[in-house]
């Protein structure tokens, strides 16, 4: 779906270095770097409180940030909005899925695609015909308005919106949010299946098994700091990970 | 009170009811879009029916300085900003934007003699003169603060109204004016005569109801502004910014703040301060449908302007104090039925 | 904190100041002056009512025009001295203000002010279509007051009687503020639920200070109507409403003194324009209305504090750590015997319109043990947590604390039976001090009202609840912050702030969630060391939390949630091994 094939592989989308968020005289995020790549899914886990839903508020322009943002091989400047991100390609699937809860699916839909429509660009049904591909439940459920959804087509529907925008990099908050072990694997499936349309991927999560198991490369985030980092199949069966977020427990 | 007095009193009352209606609708638009309690609603009525009067009198109005001095704060208030973010390209169209258009509507006034001009184009005019005013207005006074609470947002109104007012004065003067009626047509039935100005106004409204029920439901502005208004964050995250769409739904009010004024005009002297009750009243229709909902709005709205009417017959003297002191049940009945949890 | 010797030094300067000015001012200032002082009595209730309580109203010269009618007409029409009219303004007032605010103070934020500015326009047209009222004449001929055998006639007599009113009413606000029931004033603003959950009565302090308001706009009224000696509807208008909140924003809605400086400001402003807009306009009208709109704006843009804050800084600030004195300790609650039954929570449900966030949870609390409430993301516990301290009751099922049904009871009769808690979201009032924070939690615990805490009869009871929080703070190692803003404390530890309030309230039962998020390694430790000490003391503690080795190290028993259903329930070590505990935690995707 990205507009970028024909480009290597490697090509770096995101690369944040030395990057702090505060809230008030709070630090709430302390000099992170990470990097994202073309056709990648990285992810960042950590506890609650850690900071993972402020990175990517952070990210997509929501909060101010000192640091340093590179977004396509541009640096971010003060003047960077929501809304430039958005008209650049980057989305965020929100936490809280901020959904259009009295309009139907189709016009949630229709809206992710708001700003390709104000950029001149008319293909918004052709895309949305796209998105129920990978979503069919969304074509079955086109009519219905989106607070009557269940939690799993809920997280569908803001997925198949942020699709809607053909995003070049999507930030997903806790896709497994509230959902039943079932759906879960299936939120991941086609999270791994929308890598091989070349997007690049940052994906936040606290399920740190799904996570790691989906993701290239991984983050660990504790307190506002990025702690570790590695390809994910490292990470996986690294003892500092196992023992503090693939056991419950662990070493009991 | 005989039938043909309750006919007459229903007929003015739902002519008004139509006008207050037309306000709440932008009322609850306003304040579901950008949270702001839009109490300045009232001076675009008074700003459109004055602003024609002028028109139509000969006389240069006032609000074409109004135009061009907040056009030129809003061309150097962007244009300092383009200018410290080095984006220079920007600075001809912000000014181009801001100052040229106002400047070709003053060259056009100062060109025709706009009393000699056919109706319609006159309130075209009053409406270009008036409308731009609204965005204008969410520029310089409410963008820096959007993000600011409910309150803040409401204080910030209450000056934009006084400062209007005190305008409205400057512009107009503390006479009174009353345009010609746009028809002169008149229909009977059974004894009772039916105004075509009072048809006009009921069916003028109508027509603009049904108009912004389509923008809202078929096009995706209208869809992009009802998003907003039910997510802020979601729609910010598609791209439809708060700045888009608080531009959008104060055209919006200017509009039908304008367009209103222009219609009660012929039936009704309005003065520089008239507009405040007017769109206090279109308030006391929002406040009954919640500030939330447009059809509950509409009908309170309606309710308010019969109620005035057969309240000047049997108490002239309290009509206000019985218009306003409504809305003291009506909040008794929200507060019993909205229970009020605050999100964790 | 600044420096009371300071704020002494200022104010005997400043009442030396106004005791001579009379003396030398020509007539036309002391005018000038007795009209600031009468307008800053009405919008120092203001400061009280928007400023500290999040409150607005646009309608506080319709209680000027109750105060200053209800004299005149009483004077004029029965002969009944002044000193009798005062008050019967104030029981008007009164009685109209409660009324008023019963029915406008329960709903949410903007409709409040939106209330007011109807009723502000009804009263006005009321003033003016009542015959008895004069109608818009008004009423003449109302009588001087008279002290004895002196009769306040002149602007420069009158001088003296408003500034006294205004300085007895500045002080008798200043000591309110800074007492147990001005804390649960301030808390308003951080949200009713907080202070609900510490047991103040939020529509009970709503409507006091919302009262207390309109009665110093009453009586600014009553000085108003025997200064001018005549009384006409236009003073008491929706303009005037607004100009009066103009000046308490202007000022600095926040604080004591903003209030005279606002209404200084704006007076003067006021007079000066009225001079030279209509020669510069060359028209007459009232345009000071434009600039003060403009002005307005600006002031909400860049200074939304107002001046006062401003002309603060101007002057070098001494930050003194005044030591809270030790004082008296509170009497103690006495502690269920541990191991006897706390809290029983028996088919809990909770539905959020079609959502069931609870589903039927069952499960008990003791007294010393800890009790955790695990479970992933979005399984319900806030919810059973909001359910159980009565912040949102449930939709159905039984909650039983120390024998006595709650579920249905309001949040500060579930605090008063000792049930304390902390929030998910911290909630505390950032820019008061830790040390006030923590008071908040105390409220129940002292009894002098407002009255007591106006005249300052409140000020041993105030030492006793500023020691207990003092000893709490210190009991859970934040000794060192207590004087620092709450809001500057990074987010761990604000979480340690608020399980300090809740032990202030001196509970038998605490509810915690999610205390350790956001803390670092050490800070758990001491934070896991504080509960197993108050669980030795025979505290029950009902703890949700997420990290696990904390939960597992810390729990006598756990019980799991997972999609608002009780998943699981018994010792650590069982819930580590239960299979479909480990399924719902590490549901991969392979």
């Amino acid at each position: 779906m990205s507009e970028l094939d024909g480009e290597g592989e490697k090509t770096v989308v995101l690369e944040v270095r030395d990057l702090s968020v505060s809230y008030g005289k709070v630090d709430a995020l302390h000099g992170i770097g990470l990097k994202v790549h073309r056709g990648e899914i990285v992810t960042v886990i950590g506890p609650n409180g850690a900071g993972k839903t402020t990175l990517l508020c952070a990210l997509i322009g929501l909060l101010p940030v000192r640091g340093e943002i590179v977004y396509l091989g541009e640096r971010q400047d003060a003047g960077r909005s929501v809304e430039k991100l958005v008209r650049q390609g980057m989305t965020l699937v929100p936490e809280k899925r901020e959904l259009f809860a009295e309009m139907s699916v189709e016009d949630n839909l229709l809206l992710g695609a708001f700003d390709r429509y104000r950029a001149g660009h008319r293909d918004q049904l052709e895309t949305m015909d796209d998105v129920f591909d990978i979503f069919p439940r969304l074509m079955e459920r086109r009519e219905q308005m989106a607070a009557t959804l269940s939690g799993g087509e809920r997280q569908m529907l803001a997925m198949g919106r942020a699709l809607m925008a053909k995003p070049r990099l999507l930030l997903l908050d806790e896709p497994s949010l509230g959902l039943a072990p079932l759906v879960i694997r299936e939120i991941f499936r086609t999270i791994t299946q929308l890598k091989k349309l070349g997007v690049a991927i940052l994906l936040v999560e606290q399920n740190a098994r799904a996570a790691l198991q989906v993701a290239d490369y991984g983050y660990v985030l504790e307190t506002g700091e990025l702690s570790l980092e590695g390809p994910t199949r490292d990470l996986l069966t690294d003892p500092r990970v196992v023992e503090s977020y693939l056991g419950l427990g662990g070493r009991h | 009170m005989d039938l043909q007095i309750a006919l007459l009193l229903g007929q003015d009352g739902l002519s008004n009811g139509a006008i207050y209606a037309l306000l709440a609708l932008a009322l609850v638009l306003v304040f579901a879009v950008t949270r702001v309690i839009f109490i300045p609603q009232g001076e675009f009525v008074a700003f459109g029916a004055l602003t024609l009067a002028s028109l139509q009198a000969g006389r240069l109005p006032g609000t074409i300085w109004l135009v061009l001095a907040l056009g030129t704060v809003i061309a150097l208030v962007d244009g300092s900003r383009a200018l410290r973010g080095r984006q220079f390209r920007r600075i001809p169209w912000i000014v181009l934007v801001n100052c040229g258009i106002p400047l070709l509507l003053a060259g056009v006034l100062f060109a025709v003699s706009a009393a000699s001009l056919p109706l319609p184009v006159q309130v075209l005019l009053a409406l270009m003169l008036v409308v731009p005013l609204g965005p204008m207005i969410y520029r310089l006074a409410y963008q820096p603060v959007a993000e600011a609470s409910v309150l803040v947002l409401l204080i910030v109104s209450v000056a934009v109204h006084v400062t209007l007012i005190g305008i409205g004065l400057l512009f107009f003067g503390a006479e009174g004016s009353r345009t010609p009626a746009f028809t002169d047509v008149s229909f009977e039935l059974g004894d009772t005569l039916l105004q075509g100005q009072t048809i006009l106004v009921v069916v003028a409204s109508v027509v603009l109801i049904v108009a912004l029920y389509f923008f809202f439901e078929r096009t995706i502005y209208g869809k992009a502004l009802r998003a907003t208004a039910m997510n802020r964050t979601g729609a910010r995250l598609m791209g439809i910014s708060g700045t888009l769409a608080g531009m959008l739904s104060f055209t919006l009010a200017a509009s039908i703040g304008a367009f209103s004024g222009i219609l009660i005009s012929p039936i009704t002297t309005i003065y520089y301060d008239s507009g405040f009750l007017i769109g206090l009243k279109g308030f006391v229709g929002a406040i009954i449908g919640g500030l939330a909902s447009y059809p509950v709005a509409a009908a309170g709205a309606i309710l308010v302007g019969l109620l005035e009417s057969y309240s000047s017959f049997w108490a002239s003297a309290f009509k206000e104090v019985i218009v306003f002191t409504l809305i003291i049940p009506v909040l008794l009945w929200r507060s019993l039925k909205t229970r009020h949890v605050e999100e964790e | 904190m600044r420096h009371p010797s300071h704020d002494t030094a200022f104010l005997l300067l400043f009442i030396a100041a106004l005791a001579v000015a009379p003396l030398f001012l020509p007539e036309f200032y002391v005018t000038l002056l007795n009209y600031i002082g009468l307008y800053a009595i009405v919008a120092l209730g203001l400061v009280m009512l928007t400023g500290v309580g999040g409150l607005t109203s646009f309608g506080q010269a319709a209680f000027v025009g109750l105060g200053a009618y209800t004299s005149a007409y009483l004077t004029t029409v029965h002969g009944v001295s002044p000193w009798l009219t005062l008050p019967a303004g104030l029981l008007v007032t009164a009685v109209v203000a409660g009324s008023l605010g019963l029915v406008t103070l329960r709903l949410s934020g903007h409709f409040l002010p939106l209330g007011t500015i109807a009723w502000g326009i009804s009263l006005y047209y009321l003033f003016g279509n009542l015959n008895a009222l004069g109608g818009h004449t008004g009423i003449t001929g109302i009588p001087p007051l008279q002290l004895f055998d002196l009769e306040i006639r002149s602007g420069r007599e009158f001088f003296y009687l408003i500034w006294v009113v205004l300085l007895v009413v500045v002080l008798a606000t200043r000591n309110l503020l800074d007492s147990r029931e001005g804390r649960a004033i301030r808390a308003l603003r951080g949200g009713s639920l907080m202070a609900e959950a510490m047991g103040v009565n939020t529509p009970r302090a709503k409507i006091v200070i919302f009262t207390v308001a309109a009665l110093y706009a009453s009586v600014s009224g009553w000085l108003y109507a025997h200064l001018q000696r005549f009384v006409n509807p236009t003073p008491f208008s929706l303009t005037q409403g607004i100009e009066y909140l103009f000046m308490a924003v202007v000022g600095g809605v926040a604080h004591v003194w903003g209030a005279i400086v606002g209404a200084g400001l704006i007076t003067i402003l006021k007079q000066w324009l009225q001079d030279w807009l209509p020669t510069l306009l060359g028209q007459s009208g009232n345009f000071e209305v434009i600039v003060f709109g403009l002005l307005m704006i600006f002031v909400l843009h860049r200074a939304r504090d107002g001046v006062w804050p401003i002309v603060m800084r101007l002057f070098p600030q001494s930050v003194s750590r005044v030591r809270v004195p030790a004082a008296e300790l509170l009497a103690r609650r006495p502690l269920p015997a541990s191991g006897s039954l706390l809290l029983e929570v028996t088919d809990a449900s909770k539905r959020f319109g079609g959502l069931v966030a609870n589903d039927k949870v069952s499960f008990k609390v003791r007294a010393g043990e800890v009790m955790a409430l695990i479970g992933p993301n979005g399984a319900g516990k806030t919810t059973m947590f909001n359910g159980i301290s009565g912040v949102d009751p449930l939709s159905s099922g039984m909650v039983a604390f120390r024998g006595e049904r709650i579920e249905s009871l309001p949040a500060r009769h579930i605090a008063r039976l000792g049930m304390s808690r902390t929030f998910q979201h911290v909630r505390l009032l950032a820019g008061m001090s830790v040390i006030e924070n923590v008071a908040i939690g105390a409220h129940l615990r002292g009894h002098k009202g407002f009255v007591a805490a106006a005249c300052r009869a409140d000020r041993a009871e105030e030492a006793r609840l500023l020691h207990e929080a003092a000893l709490q703070i210190e009991r859970c190692g934040l000794a060192d912050q207590m004087y620092e803003a709450a809001g500057s404390l990074p987010l761990g530890k604000q979480r340690i702030v608020e399980i300090a309030r809740a032990l202030a309230a001196d509970p038998c039962l605490l509810l915690l969630d999610e205390p350790a998020a956001g803390l670092r390694y050490l800070e758990k430790q001491a934070l896991a060391d504080l509960l197993r000490r108050l669980r030795a003391e025979g505290i029950g503690i009902l703890l949700v939390e997420h990290d696990m080795d904390f939960v597992m190290g810390l729990a006598d028993r756990v019980v799991v949630m997972e999609f608002g259903r009780k998943l699981a329930a018994g010792l650590p070590e069982e819930i580590q091994r239960n299979p479909a505990v480990v399924d719902a935690y590490l549901g991969g995707v392979e």
